[in-house]
């Protein structure tokens, strides 16, 4: 029996009926098939969250200049606040409330009696003590539950006040993941704010999208862009802001970093004003390189080629030497990784880079395309996904603007640029790679003791299982407090994490040395 | 660093803002990790278990298990049943428990899921068990969840069988497993027998072995909460939390209780070894005396550098409350007690406190949050603070001073494997106060004044 085999052989046979399509050993040349973004199974100790968090906690989350009023009772903002590590800063023009966490903290009569008014009171004096630019309010599951119509309380809190007042039903029951509440915040900001703006176009304006500025990785990213000549007109949503996003439509190209939180912006962006999406990987060395050539193919100014190749040549000469002292130290290591809905993708190449093969991947809250590519699209619609509000934009006839003509896209695409288009994750991960979707405890320990990589990385819920096994491990989500891991320098730091986890001395120091010398010396028949 | 918030304070009467409590579900799983062989369930959406378990494993650096109901949309609007039984069932048949522990969340208690019902008639293969705790996150706080899950492990299993066990029950309070630990330690000194519940000492501090298991050796026995409702007597450390599950042990197995204040500090240990003392008539022996004489010693020798010194307290009611006394045993002013778990009695509680050590111009809430806090410190500041992580930015912004004690403590390593509780945890507390305030004054100081001895 395979290792997948004896895996999903313990099931029972309901559990194994739905499993077993989710576990793949990935066969070359065959077209790998994967079932991605179903329910989760009760009672199976899953690392998902929900729609609330993928909408407040990862999306809407890092705006800064934004109050964001969670309505619900204490925990989900709670929980909330502080805890993903997209960093951003303020200055004298933006006020700066990412070390805040603003809830209306229902009690048990406003779940009985509704808990609008308390909203519109909490508005009131958010508004009375800060005087912020735009609020965002995000429900929580009673919220849903007992109708409060947080849309109309919004409205008329902007009539009122005369700010930007965007509301977000995102309660935690919809959909199957945090993939539903990614979307669900994309579309509020789609509807409400980009657009907004009345700044003046200026010469290769770009837009990063699915970036959330993790340990800094969106200002590593932005500092090589911005070396290289382009203007980044907003970063969605990594120190991100209101003030800037509003303008997000006068960008002629937009980067798509993780495609599944925001592709359906670049989608939407491109129908309502005509700026085209070029898919990018930050991550890893030759992602890189590979990213900014294709930004600057699509711009094809000899100047910004020029100066691409100069940045890409001065940063990585500052980092050649010790990353390959790293590699040195890692060459012939394998690893398991399960994150999010891009991040194991993005991961790959960096880590091959170092000479780590990864042998076990999945993700959290992936859809087939995050494996496949998107040439599987479209899938088709189940009943969880029907709940979960799509909008269809229009052109926009005063602000369309086309940077190429319709056949010069062509002939990019033709050129192989990744115009509209990305890889899932079969495109990088090794023959026979064991691939699991929604991945939980269960099958992590199991797959542990099957497979042994010498590295496991994902989130905080498992880092201590894995750790306890002997395997070291590092969180992907949070960077293990350290970071930024994006951009050339941040590829040298994840080197350097990734060594010392493997070389921890206190590994070596598990087993007391009682466990394996007898206790009692002596000698035999009296001889010295 | 919170450079919006402004000095002049304004009335909320709807926003929350930088809360000192989060919602009933996190305490009821802290609860339930601290029986044996136990899988915490949350019955809800996904999103709650994993925010407990990520927030619980940052507290601790240990894994915190639990599974979840998993509803859509779906079991909102036709309830959970159908989700339980087979969360249930997927339980057993997998991670293989002796006991599940369900909480609710407010999804399910806003769409009215009855839990009596659902396990009454769900397949809990033989021998082992069920049980639940009703624990809306719109009630009370983490505090309030942690008592109810204690509440339901006893309304389950509790029984009085008319032969007492001569065993004292000790309800800890929310508190660390290092704290568990010393308490443990202090009983048996005392040469108590006792059952203690929650304990999630050698759970939540299991040591690293090379190999995971799912159940550490830790947490109170299914035998031992049963045997709950034939001990002699039940003792509630730190009064809000405790009190309620003590109240309830009386009424369903008619164990009488006694309440005292977390152990925190010379006098509060002393009520503690008393009780201990009055239950087993055992001499308090000198192995205890010796503590307690040597952290007497410490707060007379380190006075001059504690004495005066204003400090505001923030984080869970019995916690607070207990640190008060023990930072007004070293002499220092008390001046800001906040706590975000709702009722009266934190605040009744604090002003006998303060007039007992004869303390003006000091102030207590409860139901605050660190905003107002930070406000008043902005309009008048304080020597140290005392509380848990979230505290760190209005210390970074005030340029004070903090020493991490309670919950939670997310961005420190140690915390919860050593005792604030009992004489020990004394000599702890006042190390950290101490160095604190002399880090200070040895960074703040002119270099012809930096003394080599202090």
């Amino acid at each position: 029996m395979d290792s997948r085999e004896k895996v999903l052989d313990k099931y029972s046979s309901k559990i194994y009926k739905n499993r077993k399509e989710h576990v793949i050993q990935i066969e070359a040349g065959e077209p790998n098939v994967i079932a991605a973004d179903t329910r989760a199974i009760p009672g199976i100790m899953t690392n998902r969250g929900c729609c609330y968090a993928g909408c407040k906690g990862v999306v809407i989350g890092p705006l800064k200049d934004v109050v964001q009023i969670v309505h619900g009772p204490i925990g989900c903002s709670y929980y909330a606040w502080g805890t993903r590590r997209n960093k951003g800063k303020g200055d004298e023009n933006t006020k700066n409330f990412l070390e805040y966490c603003f809830s209306t903290d229902m009690q048990e009569t406003d779940i009985v009696f509704g808990g609008e008014k308390k909203l519109k009171k909490a508005i009131k004096e958010a508004v009375e003590i800060f005087d912020p630019a735009c609020i965002m309010i995000a429900s929580t599951c009673p919220v849903g539950l007992i109708g409060d119509d947080i849309h109309a309380v919004a409205a008329e809190a902007e009539e009122m006040y005369n700010i930007k007042v965007v509301s977000f039903s995102c309660e935690g029951y919809k959909g199957v993941s945090q993939s539903g509440g990614h979307h669900i915040a994309n579309n509020g900001l789609m509807k409400n704010v980009i657009g907004t703006g009345n700044a003046e176009h200026v010469n290769y304006s770009i837009n990063l999208l699915g970036e959330y500025n993790i340990g800094g990785d969106g200002w590593e990213i932005c500092r090589v862009l911005k070396r290289i000549g382009y203007n980044v007109v907003s970063v969605m949503t990594g120190d991100g802001s209101y003030a800037e996003i509003k303008n997000a439509h006068t960008a002629d190209l937009n980067l798509v970093q993780c495609h599944r939180s925001i592709n359906y912006i670049a989608e939407m962006l491109k129908t309502k004003y005509g700026t085209e999406w070029l898919k990018v990987n930050f991550i890893g060395i030759e992602g890189i390189k590979q990213s900014l050539r294709d930004v600057a193919a699509f711009f094809n100014d000899p100047a910004l080629t020029a100066k691409t190749e100069a940045v890409i040549a001065d940063e990585e000469d500052e980092i050649k030497e010790a990353i390959s002292e790293y590699k040195a130290k890692l060459e012939g290591k394998t690893a398991s990784i399960y994150v999010g809905g891009s991040r194991t993708h993005h991961y790959i190449n960096l880590l091959k880079s170092l000479g780590v093969e990864v042998i076990l991947a999945g993700y959290e809250f992936a859809h087939r395309d995050d494996y496949e590519g998107r040439q599987v699209l479209p899938l088709k619609m189940d009943a969880d996904s029907k709940n979960i509000e799509s909008i269809t934009v229009e052109k926009d006839p005063d602000k369309y603007r086309t940077f190429h003509s319709e056949e010069r896209i062509q002939e990019l695409k033709d050129a192989g640029l990744p115009i509209e288009s990305y890889d899932g994750l079969w495109a990088d991960i090794a023959d026979n790679a064991m691939i699991t979707d929604d991945y939980n405890q269960f099958e992590t320990e199991e797959f542990l003791k099957l497979l042994k990589p010498d590295i496991f990385f994902s989130g905080i819920k498992d880092k201590y299982i894995v750790q306890r096994s002997g395997v070291p491990s590092r969180q992907l989500h949070s960077y293990d407090y350290s970071g930024p891991y994006a951009g050339f320098k941040g590829a040298l730091n994840f080197a350097r994490d990734v060594t010392l986890a493997v070389n921890t001395p206190a590994f070596n120091l598990v087993q007391a040395p009682w466990k394996s010398e007898p206790t009692l010396i002596g000698n035999l028949g009296g001889m010295e | 660093m919170l450079d919006v918030t402004p000095k002049k304070i304004a009335e909320r009467s709807a926003l929350r803002i930088n809360p000192l409590k989060t919602c009933q579900p996190v305490g009821a799983m802290y609860a339930a990790l601290g029986v044996h062989n136990c899988m915490p369930h949350s019955h809800g959406s996904q999103g709650c278990c994993s925010y407990h378990r990520m927030f619980l494993t940052r507290h601790f650096k240990d894994p915190a298990i639990a599974a979840s109901s998993s509803f859509t949309e779906g079991a909102s609007v036709f309830g959970g049943g159908s989700n339980l039984k087979t969360a249930i069932k997927n339980i057993f048949d997998l991670y293989d428990p002796d006991i599940i522990a369900v909480h609710t969340t407010c999804l399910s208690e806003t769409i009215g899921d009855d839990l009596v019902t659902y396990i009454t008639d769900a397949k809990i293969p033989e021998g082992k068990i069920v049980v639940h705790a009703n624990t809306p996150s719109y009630v009370g706080s983490h505090i309030t969840g942690f008592s109810s899950m204690i509440t339901g492990l006893m309304h389950y299993l509790s029984q009085n069988t008319g032969e007492k066990n001569g065993k004292l029950a000790l309800f800890p309070g929310f508190v660390n497993p290092g704290d568990m630990r010393e308490m443990k330690k202090l009983m048996t000194l005392m040469g108590v027998a006792y059952t203690m519940l929650p304990d999630t000492s050698a759970v939540m501090d299991s040591p690293m072995t090379g190999e995971y298991t799912m159940y550490p050796k830790g947490g109170t026995t299914i035998a031992d909460i049963k045997d709950l409702g034939n001990c002699e007597l039940s003792l509630a450390l730190g009064e809000i939390t405790s009190t309620p599950p003590a109240e309830s042990l009386e009424s369903k197995c008619k164990v009488p209780f006694q309440t005292l204040p977390l152990p925190i500090g010379i006098e509060l240990t002393d009520q503690f070894i008393m009780a201990l003392n009055h239950f087993s008539k055992n001499e308090v022996p000198y192995a205890i005396e010796e503590e307690r004489g040597q952290l007497v010693d410490i707060l007379l020798d380190s006075h001059k550098y504690s004495q005066n010194k204003s400090v505001a307290i923030y984080g869970d009611p019995d916690t607070v409350l207990a640190l008060a006394q023990f930072t007004l045993e070293m002499g220092m002013i008390p001046k800001y007690l906040v706590t975000g778990t709702p009722g009266k009695a934190f605040e009744e509680k604090a002003t006998a406190l303060f007039e007992k050590y004869g303390m003006e111009g000091c102030t207590a809430k409860g139901n605050a949050d660190l905003f107002e806090l930070h406000q008043w410190i902005k309009n008048d500041r304080v020597d140290l603070m005392i509380g848990g992580t979230h505290g760190k930015y209005v210390a970074k912004a005030e340029d004070i001073p903090l020493v991490r004690a309670g919950f939670p403590i997310v961005d420190r390593y140690v915390h919860s494997y050593l005792p604030l509780v009992g004489y020990k945890g004394g000599m702890r507390l006042a190390e950290m106060i101490l160095n604190a305030l002399m880090d200070r004054q040895d960074r703040d100081c002119a270099d012809e004044d930096m003394e080599m001895i202090m």
